[in-house]
């Protein structure tokens, strides 16, 4: 890295791993984890910046879906529903469904981490 | 809009300058950066809200040549310094050991009966969750169940092991203490394990034999000791209100002139009437000698007159500032400076500590109560509602590893969007439980307090690296015990 210099310890680890060249797998507790960016990756875009990923959204990926599960209920579904209402704005982004977080509400979801358990803490906004 | 899905905004780190260099402390992975002029320039420019990169290179044109912009803005967003707006936040998974961690620290609470009654204690005041009075847990632990302790120390710790003894007030048990000491050893090397000692104590007992004993046995000490007379007497008091300073204070200087062999601490406890924090320092470094002194705020719930309010705690943050800086420029000349709290936290950021849980309560650390239940630590020995066991039949590993899962940094909703989780994962679990009544609830009335504290001493850091950098080496190795307090 030309702009970033490591200073402790977990910095050089890190400086390590986001510029070993790519295919070559994380090993633990190594000193320098080459190419632990390079992890194995799934639906890989050209969007998608480099790195381990974990997919969200719908369509797009292997989740069956929240609406309902196979047997036509909720109760085993491999998402809960809240993720519905938070995944319109992250995994999907479909603004019109959501409050504009990039201009009017960038904090509207702030207390929510995880949608599964806070849910209920979602702003209310009013256009 | 697709210029908007691109813009980039602040990922989750912390800024800081030092020693006349820019610096980055990057959450969750603990690392710190140093940043040149051409990153500390897109980190302004990003400072306020999400701009694409395009916007971010216009604007600097002027200043740097738009390759280097764009080299910086890909090295800063690999070391996720910065974000893309649509790219989720990550939120570390929960990853339990799959094996049981290897018990590090036992604190062995030897007794719960206390020759004072400092009035802020956690142990016997309005805020105690463990039953000393009503006949539960034995006031004094037996040579028998400490020797099932030790057995339990060995059968659960790796190559090395560290026994704590603890009270209530440690030397009324000096009996069963001595024993055990030669037990373990014996079973230690028996093993073929290494153990060591160590102790906290009031320091009114301390005799010229036992004096000989722990320095005998390399000991480490730690006092609890509040200042010069006027502080050590407000609140460390005999039951009939009598200030301990007169009793304890030429004892402890006889312990640090005979027992040379380990450092000897002070543990301060500061509370809103006896905030000093630098006369407390100098006292106890240069009246009494110790080697180190750490500081820690009482623990109590919010109505009992000694606990801090908002004022108090800044007020605590800028006595630590002031005397941070005297640390500092011991360490720009190589000298040894006392200030335990920035030695500590100046190791873990030198590793890059990045914490999944607070402290080693609950894996590396556990309490044992006088009657030999297994607890978090020894502030929660002898609570039924947080034993893990028995020194008898061991851990109770379905609930240490609910435990664990539960209190987990990821499951602390709060502490997601902090730059300083990674040292401080909610903080303790005892302060939490007497403040909101339970170990789940991250310390929210502290997160001024530790973000503040975190970047004094990320400026510390940051101004020995740059200006005197081999002082750091001393933390390389650093892989010492954890005291109680």
């Amino acid at each position: 890295m030309k702009h970033l210099s490591p200073v402790n310890a977990k910095a050089h680890r890190l400086a390590a791993a986001v510029t070993a060249p790519e295919g070559v797998t994380a090993q633990r507790g190594g000193a320098a984890p080459e190419g632990a960016m390079n992890d194995v990756v799934a639906l890989h875009t050209p969007q998608q910046p480099q790195g381990p990923h974990i997919p969200l959204g719908c369509s797009t990926v292997f989740a069956p879906g929240w609406e309902v599960d196979r047997t036509g209920g909720t109760a085993g579904l491999c998402q809960p529903v809240e993720r519905d209402l938070f995944d319109c704005h992250l995994g999907c982004f479909w603004p019109a469904q959501v409050p504009d977080q990039l201009n009017r509400a960038p904090d509207w979801t702030k207390k929510c981490a995880a949608a599964q358990k806070d849910w209920r803490k979602i702003d209310i906004i009013f256009p | 809009m697709s210029r908007l899905l691109n813009a980039l905004h602040p990922g989750d780190c912390h800024s800081f300058e030092a020693g006349g260099q820019r610096f980055l402390y990057l959450a969750p992975s603990a690392a710190v950066m140093a940043v040149d002029d051409v990153s500390a320039a897109v980190l302004d420019v990003i400072a306020t809200h999400a701009r694409s990169s395009e916007d971010i290179t216009a604007e600097l044109a002027g200043r740097f040549p738009a390759e280097a912009v764009e080299e910086s803005l890909d090295e800063l967003v690999r070391v996720r310094a910065l974000r893309r707006v649509d790219t989720p936040a990550r939120r570390p998974p929960i990853v339990l050991p799959l094996t049981p961690v290897p018990l590090s620290t036992m604190v062995l609470n030897v007794t719960n009966q206390c020759n004072l009654s400092c009035t802020y204690c956690y142990e016997y005041g309005e805020d105690k969750i463990v039953q000393t009075d009503n006949g539960k847990q034995p006031k004094m632990m037996t040579e028998q169940t400490a020797r099932e302790s030790v057995d339990f120390l060995l059968r659960e710790s790796g190559r090395d092991a560290h026994m704590t003894f603890f009270g209530g007030e440690t030397l009324l048990n000096f009996r069963v203490l001595k024993t055990t000491v030669a037990y373990a050893t014996e079973q230690a090397a028996a093993l073929g394990k290494t153990i060591d000692f160590s102790m906290t104590t009031n320091a009114t007992l301390l005799s010229a034999e036992v004096i000989d004993f722990l320095a005998e046995h390399k000991f480490g000490v730690t006092i609890s000791m509040d200042g010069p007379p006027d502080l050590q007497n407000k609140f460390r008091v005999f039951h009939n209100g009598t200030g301990s300073y007169d009793i304890m204070a030429p004892k402890v200087k006889a312990l640090i002139a005979k027992h040379r062999s380990r450092p000897i601490g002070a543990r301060v406890t500061l509370t809103k009437d006896t905030l000093d924090v630098r006369r407390i320092y100098t006292h106890l470094t240069q009246e009494m000698g110790f080697w180190e002194v750490g500081f820690a705020p009482v623990t109590a719930s919010p109505e009992r007159p000694h606990a801090f309010g908002d004022a108090g705690f800044e007020q605590v943050l800028s006595e630590f500032r002031e005397l941070a800086q005297d640390y500092l420029a011991a360490a720009l000349e190589n000298r040894h400076h006392g200030f335990s709290n920035v030695r500590e936290t100046l190791g873990e950021i030198h590793k890059g500590a990045s914490k999944a849980w607070p402290c080693g309560a609950g894996f590396g650390l556990l309490g044992v109560s006088t009657g030999g239940d297994v607890a978090l630590c020894h502030r929660f020995a002898g609570s039924d509602d947080h034993k893990l066991g028995t020194v008898r039949d061991g851990i109770d590993r379905t609930k240490q590893h609910d435990f664990l899962e539960s209190h987990h940094v990821s499951n602390k909703t709060d502490c997601q969007t902090c730059w300083a989780r990674p040292l401080c994962a909610g903080g303790c679990y005892h302060e939490a439980h007497t403040r909101f009544g339970t170990t789940n609830q991250p310390n929210l009335h502290y997160c001024d307090w530790i973000r503040g504290w975190t970047d004094t001493c990320l400026h510390i850091y940051g101004t020995i690296a740059q200006l005197n950098p081999e002082f750091l080496q001393q933390f390389e190795d650093a892989n010492e015990a954890p005291q109680p307090s």
